[in-house]
């Protein structure tokens, strides 16, 4: 045990940040909440012309990159080897002699996030590494099955070992205007999480609105949601600039009200580590440097990792990359 | 530091742009430059050096111009213009779509050379500016084409001399010549002279292009060339700046029959009610006041928030600021860049420092030890007494106040001499469009802050200039009717002696605010005709103008009626004229001694006619701008007009002016045809019967020569009009510098008042304000 809190350390924030504990529902806040989806376009259309990063300090946001990523598999064809493929690459992310030309030590990535019935294999497959395994749960990913059922998977995949829980809300509940619903829904799904963290998935793709996917991430976090997300992934539109501009302006009005820092994590269409760049400068300077660290800020993501890893090998040797020269996870 | 020491603190780092190109291209020019004069470069003279105002090193040196360089680059487009514009429509499209091309083509020499020369953000010189002037050139190139066609009535000005600002080179170079060689004008333009890099290398795309030579010529040198230009035998003058020199360019124009336009300094109002999105409205801000390090005329610099909502938008306005990255120019991760020169950064800072009021706040950046930067400001609690809030300050500080209705929003807007621009932050709708038309400016913006296109018109209004660059209102800048004007002698009141033709004395008043008022000074003349003594009309004075402006200012709700009322109104007066048709015909005859009375009498109820047919028709244009969302380009009012009606055509002179004039909502205190005065006066027995409101219409007898400078300075009056026979011209123009009111004067020539010019006096009696409205769910 003492080994393994050091080893964790090693990659982990030093302080540690105490938990949402949720407050009560705020309906005049939630209502008082706009979002202008033109202004909202333009700020994230220019971004990525305002900020850029550029040799060893890209070097260095790519390895923090890694080590944000939810490496993630959620495919009905999912096997117990497949999972341990990905657990093997979590652990070792970026070949040794890579980070060894970067003089960098050897980094994870943030956790694993698989299905429910693939904890038990990612538990073991992950053990003494202090990578938490997340699990999506809660009828992911349409959330539409019987809510007892789905209050009773999270409890199922807490006591398989899952450390964090990526769970669905009920999208009506938002579409309907009904934030009673949806506050009472996220805080069973809190409580049912005990000491695991609870993330909200929101599936902003299926929302609507800018003004929707602002008045849902506030009031998740009102029922005490540790992470925000995006999407399940499996939404024909998943995380974009201007989602991602909404959702974490929403947890910078939460901490300014209530003191408590929510996560944040991106899900679906970013591959690419450019992309990666260009939402890790969104984080610094919307919402500060303590946003870039694993405990608040996660990708959900399966192929970034190998374009990172590509970006990586050409900074050191010059040379633009082959995906097969990397090891697959 | 190693890359795993950055992994922790996750800076950004230096992210520099190459200025290799920028400098080599330079190099190869010798580093010393002349004019660009009929196709080619003049060899270097005397001058100055331009410098990076990042570093302060010499870039280059210009050469100030001389007199008979100026002369040399005038004759050259004086040369050149009829070729130029005899090349047809179609033919000119293909240069300007050559130049668009270029400077495409060339795009990132352009974007470093201008923020090596001018200090703004590589990221905006890259992403705005130089796409913006490429733009302008596409646009135009496709108004070139479609000239004939859609503008078959105009024709170039002919040469025009161009003046253009430090704070967007290039992009003011295209603003000012894409138009002007699209309508078949040449040019003589002269940049800043703290930033005329860009213009150079424009000067060897034109030769790229293969543009004819004369059609472009650049002059580089300071406020002394700029002077020459204006002074020189030009018929345009264009110029972008400051408004006292705008000012001073009116008063060196006046009356020598040049057409002006004047885009100049501003105080924009940024409204931000409580319903808004408050984080987009605080970006915007970004975009408002640290675009350019706020250099920029429509910045939006004077924050309104409501009350309600103030604490809590300055303090995240205040994180946001501590957020921007101010430093080298030419990095690619820096929002705020060097301001342009010494002499501005001494200017802002002078005036912060002079500021004793509110509480100042600025954004916790570092400031790179050399070069002209000034961080990132904000000053809360200012009252409109305050200097700050009224003062131009064209740097990176925004000041601010609080609002407790919308009624006081607009007030408070609308508290300024200048009238730029304005934005309005409110997801309200009904809120949107009901503020915007009243803010007093030539752009608003709703949701949304700086957005500017070739398709849509930019420009001012009160002390902010005049005139529209961009989309098709930005055309009438550089063309005019066709047509020659014959000169207009003067034509001095009938003498003569004896009894009264009518037994009966009946007395001529003025007639002001709906009342008939005697004249102030208690004077009156006699009115001969060839039968003997038609009457006695008053002689109005400076109060007299007085009362009929304030008469008309306060019969502001005219502008808010419908033009189907309007309309009315119009057809009203159309209809009692004519019953007493006969009388007028009478009069005229009798005055003027001609025999002409009835048909004017007729034109002049077909003009009032046709006034009120087009109250109602004379409709704006929603721009197609490139963003989802529209830019509406509402016709307005001028508001109050001064005009001193034609001498000549006693009645129909007088409605020709008054009727399209009120139709577009517009009052006007008119001074009736000084010979022939009681034409007028019976108009307005005329104008007593048909409903129009008190005020709308003013009229003054008496001498032209004597109302004109009390009309002209005026300064709650916002254009004055002068087609009288006595030559006051330049007279006019001089006086209108002060409140820079529009002004139409006939130079000493005349208007065949047979022909119906309504579409002129529409355009005349119009201002275009471009509503951007940017939308999406």
């Amino acid at each position: 045990m003492e080994t393994q809190s050091l080893e964790r350390t090693a990659h982990l924030p030093q302080v540690t940040e105490p938990r949402n504990p949720g407050m009560e529902l705020d309906l005049d806040w939630v209502r008082a909440v706009q979002a202008n989806t033109s202004a909202i376009e333009r700020r994230a259309a220019t971004l990525p012309g305002r900020r850029s990063v550029k040799r060893d300090y890209q070097a260095a946001w790519l390895l923090k990159a890694i080590t944000l990523i939810d490496l993630t598999t959620l495919s009905g064809d999912d096997t117990v080897g497949r999972v341990r493929r990905l657990c093997a690459k979590a652990r070792q992310p970026v070949a040794p002699a890579l980070l060894d030309a970067l003089g960098m030590g050897p980094i994870t990535t943030g956790a694993v996030c698989v299905y429910h019935d693939m904890i038990e294999t990612a538990v073991e497959a992950l053990e003494g590494t202090g990578i938490p395994v997340a699990a999506v749960s809660t009828g992911f990913p349409a959330g539409l099955s019987p809510f007892h059922l789905r209050v009773a998977e999270i409890g199922e995949s807490v006591a398989a070992g899952a450390e964090e829980i990526d769970i669905v809300i009920s999208r009506r509940h938002v579409l309907t205007g009904d934030w009673q619903a949806l506050y009472d829904e996220m805080k069973a799904f809190r409580a049912a999480c005990g000491h695991a963290h609870v993330k909200a998935i929101l599936a902003t793709g299926e929302l609507g609105s800018l003004r929707n996917v602002a008045r849902a991430s506030l009031v998740c976090m009102m029922a005490g949601a540790d992470f925000i997300k995006t999407s399940t992934g499996k939404e024909s539109v998943n995380a974009t600039l201007p989602v991602s501009l909404v959702m974490i302006r929403a947890i910078r009005d939460y901490y300014d009200r209530t003191g408590y820092r929510v996560g944040y994590k991106p899900a679906g269409g970013i591959s690419k580590a450019k992309d990666a760049l260009v939402y890790l400068s969104l984080m610094k300077d919307e919402l500060g440097d303590r946003w870039l660290q694993p405990d608040l800020f996660r990708f959900g993501a399966s192929s970034l990792l190998g374009d990172i890893e590509r970006q990586l090998e050409h900074h050191v040797t010059g040379a633009y990359s082959a995906g097969y020269r990397h090891a697959v996870g | 530091m190693s890359i795993k020491e950055l992994f922790e603190t996750m800076e950004y780092g230096p992210a520099p742009e190459s200025a290799a190109e920028a400098l080599a291209w330079l190099v190869d020019q010798g580093d010393r430059f002349g004019h660009f004069i009929d196709g080619a470069f003049t060899a270097p003279g005397d001058g100055f050096d331009s410098r990076n105002p990042a570093t302060g090193e010499v870039l280059a040196t210009l050469t100030q111009a001389t007199q008979a360089e100026v002369d040399a680059a005038v004759a050259a487009a004086r040369k050149a213009q009829p070729k130029w514009a005899a090349l047809g429509g179609a033919g000119r499209a293909r240069y300007l779509y050559a130049i668009a091309r270029l400077l495409q083509k060339h795009s990132r020499l352009f974007a470093v050379l201008e923020t090596l020369d001018n200090g703004k953000p590589i990221r905006e010189s890259r992403d705005i500016d130089i796409p913006l002037a490429q733009r302008h050139f596409y646009y135009h190139a496709g108004m070139a084409q479609l000239m004939e066609s859609e503008l078959p009535d105009a024709e170039p000005l002919g040469v025009c001399g161009q003046i253009i600002p430090w704070n967007f080179p290039l992009l003011m170079l295209a603003w000012k010549v894409a138009p002007a060689l699209a309508m078949g004008n040449t040019v003589v333009l002269k940049p800043a002279e703290y930033t005329s890099l860009t213009a150079l290398l424009f000067a060897d795309i034109c030769q790229q292009a293969g543009v004819p030579k004369g059609v472009v010529n650049i002059v580089t040198g300071d406020g002394a060339v700029g002077e020459m230009i204006v002074a020189s035998d030009v018929d345009k003058i264009a110029f972008t700046g400051s408004t006292a020199v705008g000012r001073r360019i009116r008063e060196a124009t006046a009356g020598r029959g040049l057409e002006l336009t004047l885009e100049l300094g501003g105080k924009s109002a940024y409204i931000v009610f409580d319903d808004a999105d408050i984080d987009s409205a605080i970006e915007g801000l970004v975009d408002a006041i640290w675009f350019n390090q706020g250099q920029v005329c429509c910045a939006g610099s004077r924050l309104l928030v409501q009350e309600g909502i103030a604490d809590r938008f300055h303090s995240k306005l205040r994180a946001r600021m501590d957020g921007l990255r101010l430093g080298n120019p030419l990095d690619k991760c820096i929002d705020v860049g060097a301001v342009v020169d010494p002499v501005q950064l001494q200017t802002i800072e002078r005036m912060v420092a002079s500021n004793t009021a509110g509480t100042v706040h600025q954004a916790s950046c570092a400031l790179p030890e050399n070069g002209c930067y000034y961080p990132p400001t904000l000053i809360t609690g200012l009252s409109t007494s305050d200097p700050l809030m009224q003062e131009e300050i064209f740097g990176p500080v925004l000041v601010s106040t609080t609002f407790r209705t919308p009624a006081e929003a607009v007030e408070l807007a609308n508290n300024t001499r200048y009238g730029l621009a304005a934005t309005v932050w409110t997801e309200n709708v009904n809120l949107a469009f009901d503020i915007a038309p009243k803010l007093v400016a030539g752009v608003v913006w709703v949701n949304a802050t700086n957005l500017f296109d070739a398709a849509a018109g930019f420009g001012g209004v009160r002390e902010s200039g005049f005139g529209r660059e961009g989309g098709w209102e930005g055309l009438a800048a550089y063309t005019r009717p066709k047509g020659k004007c014959k000169a207009l002698a003067r034509i001095e009141p009938a003498t003569g002696q004896g009894a009264p033709v009518d037994p009966i004395d009946r007395t001529a008043k003025l007639y002001v605010g709906g009342k008939q008022a005697r004249p102030d000074g208690g004077y009156s003349r006699p009115v001969w005709g060839k039968s003997g003594l038609l009457g006695h009309v008053g002689l109005a004075n400076r109060k007299d103008v007085r009362n009929a402006v304030e008469a008309a200012a306060g019969a502001a709700g005219w502008a808010k009626t419908t033009g189907h009322l309007r309309a009315q109104i119009l057809y009203y007066i159309g209809e009692n004229l004519s019953a007493r048709a006969e009388e007028f015909a009478h009069r005229i005859d009798a005055m003027t001694g001609k025999r002409g009375g009835a048909q004017e009498v007729e034109a002049s109820i077909q003009r009032l006619f046709t006034a009120a047919a087009w109250a109602d028709k004379y409709d704006g244009q929603v721009h197609g701008v490139p963003i989802r969302g529209v830019a509406l380009a509402m016709k307005e009012p001028v508001g109050v007009i001064g005009a001193l009606c034609a001498d000549e055509a006693p009645l129909l002179g007088l409605v020709s002016v008054m009727a399209p004039a009120i139709a577009m909502g517009n009052r006007v205190v008119l001074a009736a045809s000084e010979p022939y005065p009681l034409a007028a006066t019976d108009f307005y027995q005329i104008l007593d019967t048909s409903d129009v409101p008190a005020g709308v219409v003013n009229i003054l007898t008496g001498s032209h020569g004597e109302l004109a400078k009390p009309l002209a300075s005026h300064l709650n009056v916002d254009a004055v009009w002068s087609f009288s026979s006595t030559d006051l011209s330049a007279e006019i123009e001089r006086a209108a510098a002060g409140n820079l009111k529009r002004t139409w004067v006939n130079n000493a020539t005349s208007l065949d008042w047979g022909v119906d010019h309504s579409k002129r006096f529409l355009q005349a009696a119009t201002e275009i304000k471009n509503i951007w409205v940017p939308y999406g769910e």
